[in-house]
């Protein structure tokens, strides 16, 4: 009897991961984990797309074998955890901004100066001097502009408010950078379809919004300029460009901002996003499950960023990636065989 | 002799267990967020209650937006579904054709089952463009003056809001008040007509009087479900915390701002905030509630 019940308990335990966390990895990581089983008969791979910030607790609190957040977790967090959790770059985002300027044709350009000016309130007409001086042949009309922003605290605005208080020392003393911010100015719209409905509906708007989902909804897609000078389309290939040229500047835990990265190919407002786990796992079994699966997605998985709309991580990454989940242990012992 | 059996005492007994399992789900319920609030309370005491900055970023919270963006927009909304609402209950009891009355009753109900969330995608696709174009653009213009309807008309705001509440509470108000109107003695009616009265004067003066506890029994049901709606009008509002006198500015509601940021919400101070405006919504919704029954209770002694 006890061996029967054994054989049933112990595959179904040591092949489920749990995780929660993040909403915008979500579909990556329901097509990772779709394949993987695919692959790897009895294993299960369980995502909740919970929030990042629901995702930080429950890693906490040990409810889930892993977690997910956009925005590094803060040292003050960590000091919250027991046991060093490691963060794990998974993928890449971006976030685009997005108007409205009925009549108005071709493609609106943008300064770090001017985003920061727009959501701070100190520009407030299309017309004004400076975003009229930069877009000469568009014929910007004389129109109060509309700021729309997301309403939830997401990880899309984390990166978009991480952007403004690195390009805007103004931004980053009165507002600064968190998953909801006091907003100076504008309209809040829940969600990406929120932001988009406000942006679509209203005359003069302009607000930020997920690259996928701009991509996906064919929207209209300022372009910005990048610390190079350069007007680089967001694309996951520009995106990917910004992570390869931050590598160097990665510090081991590889918590690392990449918005407004060095290299005239780089799309300015990227990010990584991470999967979060304990460098210590209590369950040899589950662990090994766990890290083979984040080795399989962090190279094979890979190629399947870009039909999705996320940017794979680029090589140097890679390896720093590597070297973080060779350093997952068991009982002391490393859970990966050299590779 | 009287002989009381074991499964009424069972039965009995059972029913009591039940009651006081409601009781005591509200009190747990309460005692949980006072106690999941206390590090909020502690660090800033009524300055909660009555500080307008709400900052993530520098861990100050103060609700009084919220507490404002609540009250008004149920209030607006009762303002508008009171009216209607009565007055389909009082045409569809007194004035419709048999033939009519099934279908209209019907659809009303029908009304009440649907989803927030279809009614806030219904809000965000058709009522926040017809508002902006129609009765906020008009405001705006005619009567920007009045500082009720200052400023440009961006379409989300309190007045979607309110409208969105005062659509979603109408089959409320206005099935309870069908059923109130129905339940008054038919004497009542032929009594008033015997005197002569027209079908106005009847419904004026012997079907409403007979009728107005009840009815504003109704006006209170609703008033809570607004006060607790959610997602249509976070929607809707705009969700900028910020108290302006214009009902075509841009708001935000307690309920609101519970379903945007608790799933990102990760300090300590910042989740046990947002518990605490959970615990004064429950607190605002309780004194509500009350206020409208001791009403209730003045009107019928």
């Amino acid at each position: 009897m006890k061996a029967l019940l054994f054989l049933l308990l112990v595959p179904g335990a040591a092949g489920t991961l749990t995780g929660a966390g993040a909403t915008f990895p979500y579909p990556l990581y329901s097509k990772w984990s779709f394949e993987y089983e695919k692959l790897h008969a009895g294993t299960k791979i369980n995502y909740q797309s919970i929030g990042s910030g629901g995702g930080i607790r429950q890693i906490t609190e040990r409810t889930v074998d892993f977690g997910a957040t956009d925005a590094p977790m803060t040292d003050e967090q960590l000091g919250k955890t027991k046991g060093k959790l490691l963060h794990i770059p998974t993928t890449l985002g971006a976030v685009v901004l997005t108007y409205n300027l009925p009549g108005v044709s071709g493609e609106l350009k943008l300064t770090p100066d001017l985003v920061a000016g727009i959501f701070m309130g100190n520009i407030k007409k299309w017309n004004d001097p400076k975003l009229a001086g930069l877009n000469k042949g568009m014929h910007l009309p004389d129109s109060d502009i509309v700021v729309a922003h997301r309403s939830d605290g997401s990880g899309t605005t984390f990166v978009f408010v991480d952007y403004l208080s690195n390009v805007s020392p103004e931004w980053k003393q009165k507002v600064g950078a968190s998953t909801s911010v006091n907003w100076p100015v504008g309209l809040g719209g829940k969600g990406n379809e929120g932001v988009t409905g406000l942006v679509k509906q209203t005359p003069g708007a302009i607000g930020y919004v997920e690259l996928i989902y701009a991509l996906q909804n064919k929207l209209p897609v300022a372009l910005l300029k990048n610390r190079a000078g350069a007007y680089v389309p967001a694309s996951p290939k520009s995106v990917s460009a910004a992570a390869a040229a931050s590598a160097g500047k990665i510090p081991d835990d590889l918590r690392v901002s990449i918005v407004n990265s060095e290299g005239k190919d780089s799309y300015p407002l990227a990010s990584f996003t991470y999967i979060l786990l304990y460098e210590d796992q209590t369950d040899a079994a589950k662990g090994k499950t766990l890290v083979e699966f984040l080795w399989w997605a962090t190279h094979e998985g890979q190629k399947m960023c870009e039909p999705l709309g996320y940017a794979p991580l680029p090589q140097p990454v890679v390896k720093r990636v590597e070297t973080m989940l060779r350093m997952v242990k068991s009982g002391g012992k490393p859970i990966l065989a050299v590779r | 002799m009287r002989r009381v059996r074991l499964g009424d005492r069972l039965f009995s007994g059972s029913t009591v267990l039940f009651a006081l399992a409601i009781v005591g789900l509200g009190i747990a319920i309460f005692a949980a967020l006072a106690h999941a609030a206390m590090p909020a309370v502690r660090t800033f005491g009524w300055r909660f209650l009555w500080g307008r900055t709400w900052d993530p970023v520098e861990q100050e919270f103060g609700m009084l937006p919220f507490l404002y963006g609540t009250l008004v927009s149920s209030a607006l909304a009762l303002v508008i579904a009171t009216p209607i609402g009565l007055g389909v209950a009082i045409f569809l009891n007194e004035f419709a054709s048999r033939a009519l009355r099934g279908p209209l009753a019907f659809v009303m109900d029908l009304l009440a089952a649907i989803p927030s969330v279809v009614y806030g995608l219904w809000g965000i696709f058709v009522l926040v463009p017809f508002v902006r174009a129609h009765p906020g653009g008009w405001l705006a213009q005619h009567l920007g003056f009045v500082p009720l309807f200052r400023g440009p008309s961006y379409g989300v705001g309190m007045l979607s809001g309110g409208l969105i509440l005062a659509i979603m509470i109408l089959p409320t108000i206005s099935s309870i008040s069908r059923e109130v109107l129905a339940a008054v003695p038919q004497t009542q009616r032929e009594g008033a007509l015997a005197l002569g009265a027209t079908r106005w004067e009847m419904v004026r003066h012997a079907v409403l009087p007979y009728a107005r506890s009840g009815i504003f029994g109704a006006v209170v049901l609703g008033l809570g479900r607004a006060l607790g709606e959610t997602m249509a009008v976070t929607m809707v509002i705009g969700n900028r915390p910020e108290i302006a006198s214009s009902l075509l500015a841009p708001s935000y509601t307690m309920a609101s701002v519970l379903a945007n940021e608790f799933t990102e919400a990760t300090s300590d101070l910042y989740v046990s905030a947002l518990i605490e405006v959970g615990l004064l919504l429950f607190v605002v919704t309780i004194l509500v509630n009350m206020a409208a029954r001791l009403l209730v209770w003045k009107v019928k002694a």
